[in-house]
């Protein structure tokens, strides 16, 4: 990540500044700026509010830019698409109670996903905590679990050091949300700023080293394997580890399937991907995890939807899982080799000693499976009616797959997985950890702020956009040229799914109704469209690309549609609900 | 949840910590998150000003166990965790015991307590107060008998360990890593 004249110390990046410096006499409230601005931020996102507002009133002295957000999730969703657009951490301000409170949701999602965020709240003045005072809440005691860590500042003399460790802690090691309250007298007094030097953690070891041992036996597996395979995750594009990755898997000719979050890992095009595997992943990369026989996990933690039935999770395979974070090891699935270090750093020891390799016999296999898939697959058969893998493959299309894109949570985030095709790290911001309805639009906006000569798109369902569409406000305000795909089914897609498979179609819950979304867009000030034929999908789709500024789409699609394969819960990934593609009058139909 | 408890059994482990307000918060709610059987839990000072030392006891299989301490770990201010099960170790632990008594047994539990190099602390008409130290297994049996006569009340401070032999350089606390930036 280049930051211009910046220098790269143990992971951090520093701005210089002179090295004679005065020391100088600062409020709490310019102390936090003092030190943000030294950490590299120049991008803020929140709401102000009593406890925070000398924080505020100190701001407009500094060299940053604050988004004000329309409610604190948005504010701290944004922060969380900044930071996974530049690998560095996002910072996001609210004030105390319930403004903190409402931090909660986009904290966990940043932690489930290991995004840095640095979150900082106003708290009541000292002599007020624990009393019930107004908009007083235990910040620090709600947040403590779904934060990496977190601190309560009662000392101005703490408050440099306290901001300058949060910031290391987010950033580094395994990444994650800080969260840092600072009580409002605190923010209010003065003493003497000194930068800290040097940062105190006794208790933190973010770097394990790497295990050369675990290197060699590694090696001796795969080059003994018959059918190998490789699971690329997240921790493969936080080490930057793509070009890596993919030298292994050409050497040796070693498929590539990704986790939701390891998308672009290797590019989708490549012939060696196999695209998503998982819960909704493609049938040809579950099956070669059934079938293959030394399974390299890299940089992921088989999660759930990865996995399906531990028990019967890769059952002919040796396990080798090269993962940074030494709690992931042996959590889930035990491994048979474990290489604990930096996937970057560990790829880099583990190419030299890979012998080449062809598996002719194996690639047959999965291009066969791949075959048997193409049959199966909707965007294959005739459908006249609009359907979102539809809008998903022409979306890439119309970008060349050059954009940024953020998805929401449900079906439509499971067919934007499928259908467009990721080729680069940093691409697909999606909440895969926790699953965040909501997540897209704000998470869109910070991207924006992240990359801004970049496309940004967001395609969110209608149920998640309902969730969180008064950040349409900022779009309108700041002129954000976000463009927004609504896949308007008029349900709770997934759940509906679900319901249908599981629960006798008992739609309980799921039917939504949704506003004019072109009349409200225009409220908002921003163009938009509504398309209901498949017709019209690629010119909307293209004057939308081009449009300079925001633009919103109102994709009217079918609605009872499911997401295919599907790994029911609780099942093996090899057993698959598959769609019923059936022989109609003029070709190969889905039997809805 | 039901689990399958047969391959459980107990490891005793010793955690250092930063003596810090909020840090057995953090810990504790570690272990309620993630479900861990904590059966015993004894925090106090090390030897090292600002840094604490837990004790507990944990049931589980070595892959739950193994968690248990890896996720430990990852607390930013925990600065060391180790699993004392299996090495050579002193294990103590502290119990009163209030024990109802009358003329005729008050010396035969005067006995018990004498028998077990425990002591009484408190004596009143109806009761002793008992002061036994020991190890697990030892405070047990001697309880056991006690409760015969009966046990009216009753406070045990849980196991602390510290393992036997020479004393290393531990790096509890003391190799503070200073990171210059």
């Amino acid at each position: 990540m280049e930051r211009p004249g910046g220098r790269e110390v143990e992971g951090l990046f520093l701005t210089p500044f002179p090295t004679q410096e005065k020391t100088m006499k600062r409020t709490g409230a310019q102390i936090v700026w003092e030190v943000l601005t030294r950490e590299g931020i120049d991008t803020v996102f929140g709401i102000p509010g009593g406890a925070i507002l000398p924080v505020y009133d100190a701001m407009p002295a500094y060299p940053v830019r604050h988004i004000l957000a329309r409610h604190e999730q948005g504010a701290g969703h944004m922060a969380d698409g900044y930071a996974r657009v530049t690998g560095d951490v996002g910072v996001v301000l609210a004030t105390s109670g319930p403004a903190a409170t409402n931090l909660v949701t986009p904290l966990a999602t940043a932690m489930m996903d290991s995004v840095p965020v640095v979150a900082i709240t106003g708290q009541v003045p000292t002599s007020l905590l624990g009393n019930d005072a107004f908009q007083e809440t235990d910040v620090t005691g709600v947040t403590m679990g779904v934060t990496k860590h977190n601190y309560l500042v009662t000392d101005i003399n703490d408050l440099a050091q306290i901001l300058r460790e949060a910031f290391y802690i987010a950033r580094t090691g395994r990444p994650g949300p800080v969260l840092v309250d600072i009580c409002k007298d605190v923010l209010n007094d003065e003493t003497e700023f000194i930068f800290p030097e040097e940062v105190q953690l006794p208790g933190y070891q973010p770097y394990m080293g790497l295990d050369e041992a675990a290197i060699e036996a590694a090696a001796e597996l795969i080059n003994n394997a018959h059918r190998p395979l490789i699971i690329a995750g997240h921790g493969v594009q936080m080490a930057g580890a793509e070009n890596e990755l993919r030298q292994l898997a050409e050497k040796a000719h070693i498929p590539v399937t990704m986790t939701l979050l390891g998308l672009g890992d290797i590019p989708e095009t490549h012939p060696l991907s196999l695209g998503m595997c998982g819960m909704h992943g493609e049938a040809r990369a579950n099956k070669a995890i059934q079938a293959c026989d030394v399974l390299i996990g890299i940089g992921m933690r088989f999660d759930d939807r990865v996995t399906g039935k531990l028990e019967a999770f890769a059952p002919n395979a040796k396990v080798i899982h090269i993962e940074f974070d030494p709690a992931e090891i042996n959590k889930n699935v035990p491994a048979d080799v474990a290489v604990l270090g930096d996937a970057k750093e560990a790829l880099q020891a583990l190419l030299p000693k890979i012998k080449p390799a062809e598996h002719r016999n194996w690639m047959a296999q999965i291009d066969e499976w791949n075959r048997e898939s193409q049959e199966l697959d909707i965007l294959n058969a005739e459908v006249e009616e609009l359907i979102p893998p539809y809008v998903m493959r022409q979306l890439w299309h119309v970008t060349q797959g050059n954009t940024i894109v953020v998805t929401d949570v449900g079906q439509h985030q499971m067919w934007e997985a499928q259908y467009f095709l990721h080729d680069r790290p940093r691409q697909l911001l999606t909440s895969g950890g926790l699953g965040t309805m909501g997540y897209a639009l704000p998470a869109a906006i910070g991207a924006h702020y992240a990359a801004p000569d970049q496309p940004v798109w967001a395609v969110i369902g209608d149920g998640s956009m309902q969730m969180t569409l008064q950040e349409l406000g900022v779009v309108m305000q700041e002129r954000v040229p976000v463009k927004i795909a609504i896949i308007n089914n008029g349900f709770l897609g997934m759940v509906r799914q679900w319901q249908e498979l599981f629960y006798n179609k008992n739609y309980a819950g799921t039917p939504i109704a949704n506003p004019d979304y072109v009349l409200l867009a225009q409220a908002y000030g921003i163009p938009a469209r509504r398309v209901t034929d498949k017709a019209d999908v690629v010119a909307v789709l293209e004057e939308a690309h081009h449009h300079d500024g925001p633009f919103l789409i109102d994709f009217q699609v079918k609605e009872e549609v499911n997401v295919y394969p599907m790994v029911a819960p609780g099942e093996a990934i090899d057993n698959l609900l598959r769609r019923r593609i059936v022989q109609g009058p003029s070709g190969l139909q889905p039997a809805w | 949840m039901t689990q399958d408890t047969s391959t459980f059994h107990k490891h005793t482990i010793v955690a250092w910590l930063e003596d810090k307000p909020g840090v057995l918060s953090r810990v504790l709610s570690l272990f309620r998150r993630r479900n861990f059987n904590i059966e015993n839990l004894s925090v106090g000072q090390s030897e090292t000003p600002g840094v604490s030392r837990l004790t507990f006891t944990v049931a589980g299989d070595d892959r739950m166990v193994e968690q248990a301490i890896k996720q430990l770990n990852k607390i930013i201010n925990v600065l060391r965790v180790e699993d004392v099960t299996h090495k050579p170790t002193v294990q103590r632990e502290m119990a009163l015991i209030r024990v109802k008594v009358d003329a005729k047994t008050r010396p035969e539990v005067m006995q018990l307590v004498d028998i077990y190099r425990a002591n009484i602390i408190d004596v009143s008409m109806d009761s002793l107060v008992v002061q036994a130290v020991g190890n697990e297994e030892r405070l047990n049996s001697l309880i056991d008998l006690l409760s015969n006569f009966p046990i009216t009340e009753m406070v045990r401070t849980g196991p602390v360990a510290m393992t036997r032999g020479r004393s290393s350089a531990n790096g509890n606390g003391k190799h503070i890593r200073r990171m210059a930036l």
